[in-house]
């Protein structure tokens, strides 16, 4: 009996450390990278599209939101957007209110006088399309994925519309689209940029917020905009590497 | 190998076989052809047709617009930011769709009523409730030249 048991002590020990070891072994391993990162740089010197916010320009017109609308038919109801504007206004108090009415897209209205207000402004949001996006990895059926240039994707005609993308973004970039029950979110104007020309938010920014450019291009705007601004990603903690880089974002920004 | 385990081997080598028929006939061909998805919708998303046209479309045959704004306060504003989508005009047989031409002081305060957020060297600002009350901005401004003297 006790001799069973010294056996079975030392049987489990061994087994305990190469299950370790197995792991820490396979951990280096290659393929199982895949597992980390929702896509691969398929081909290095093709475009890696991102896209650059200018927070120091925003008016806070909200015209972005009212075009990626137009162009891309997202419902008109308050509560679907692929791009939205929001306004931060922290008081003297040190409370914070965060507004976006309509994602901006009505104009927003200043709601506290100007002797209450230590700072206010804007920032639009959108979907931040990022290196290790965990709405792409958490799809069970591989309609969200993310194309040769890095944009993040939805395939409409293979989503089942469970959701779980929906859940898993921490910018809050997806909706459920409310007739056709799939998931639809920002493509970055994936038809215009194919085609030449610029995503609608860009294109109709009055003050140049938004800077669309290819990364792996070092001579696109984008590149430049990198060089000469301090940007911030949106919740970099997160680790899900954004492409949308934030100048002038204030710690404040959730 | 006991009998029941035999029969069980069976019945499951037979349920994988009719899975992989079955996944052989509803994945779609092009599925994994770039990665884990329908590479085919690649094609999809791209197919969508744009309604924004761009600046330079409006200014192939408005140019006498596009000059008259390109000196002035609102060069860095595209066409399209208040006129709307504009591809739909521009191919339409003798521009029976017609942009959208934006009225009302509400439309110009979306840029321009006092907000503590914009900040005044980004744009110019005026108290909405108090700047000639009643009036329509066009009344003062030209849009495309908002400095411009009316007559």
């Amino acid at each position: 009996m006790a001799n069973n048991q010294v056996k079975s002590r030392r049987r489990f020990l061994t087994d305990a450390a190469l299950l370790t070891g197995g792991i820490f072994v396979a951990s280096g391993l290659k393929p199982l990278g895949a597992l980390l990162y929702a896509t691969e740089r398929k081909n290095p010197n093709g475009p890696w599209y991102g896209m650059g916010i200018d927070l120091e320009k925003c008016i806070g017109c909200g015209r972005c939101a009212d075009a990626c609308k137009s162009e891309n038919d997202v419902p008109r109801e308050p509560f679907f957007f692929r791009t939205w504007v929001e306004q931060y206004t922290i008081l003297n108090d040190g409370s914070m209110k965060i507004t976006s009415p309509n994602g901006g897209i009505d104009g927003f209205k200043q709601e506290y006088p100007d002797e209450e207000i230590f700072k206010s402004f804007f920032v639009p949001k959108m979907c931040n399309h990022c290196v290790k996006s965990p709405c792409t990895q958490v799809c069970p059926v591989g309609a969200a994925f993310e194309s040769p240039e890095g944009i993040s994707l939805i395939d409409p005609n293979y989503c089942i519309g469970c959701g779980y993308c929906v859940q898993a973004c921490p910018y809050g970039c997806r909706y459920i689209h409310p007739t056709r029950k799939v998931v639809d979110k920002c493509t970055m104007c994936y038809h215009r940029i194919t085609k030449g020309l610029l995503p609608a938010c860009v294109e109709v920014c009055p003050t140049g917020v938004k800077i669309f450019g290819d990364l792996n291009d070092p001579k696109s705007d984008l590149v430049r905009f990198k060089k000469e601004h301090s940007w911030q990603v949106l919740k970099p903690h997160m680790n899900t590497e954004p492409k949308v880089y934030y100048n002038g974002l204030r710690a404040e920004v959730r | 190998m006991p009998p029941q385990i035999k029969r069980l081997a069976l019945l499951f080598a037979l349920f994988i076989g009719l899975f992989l028929v079955v996944r052989h006939f509803l994945v779609p061909k092009s599925f994994g052809e770039f990665g884990h998805y329908r590479g085919l919708s690649l094609v999809e998303n791209q197919a969508k047709t744009p309604k924004y046209a761009g600046e330079k479309a409006c200014a192939d045959c408005h140019q006498d617009i596009s000059d008259l704004k390109s000196p002035n306060e609102h060069k860095s504003l595209s066409c399209e930011t208040c006129h709307g989508p504009g591809l739909e005009h521009i191919n339409s047989t003798d521009s029976i769709i017609t942009v959208r031409v934006p009225k009302g002081r509400e439309f110009c305060g979306m840029c321009h009523a006092k907000n503590a957020a914009r900040k005044a060297d980004n744009v110019v600002q005026i108290n909405v409730a108090d700047h000639n009350v009643g009036q329509n901005c066009t009344e003062c401004h030209n849009p495309h030249s908002p400095w411009l003297t009316i007559k």
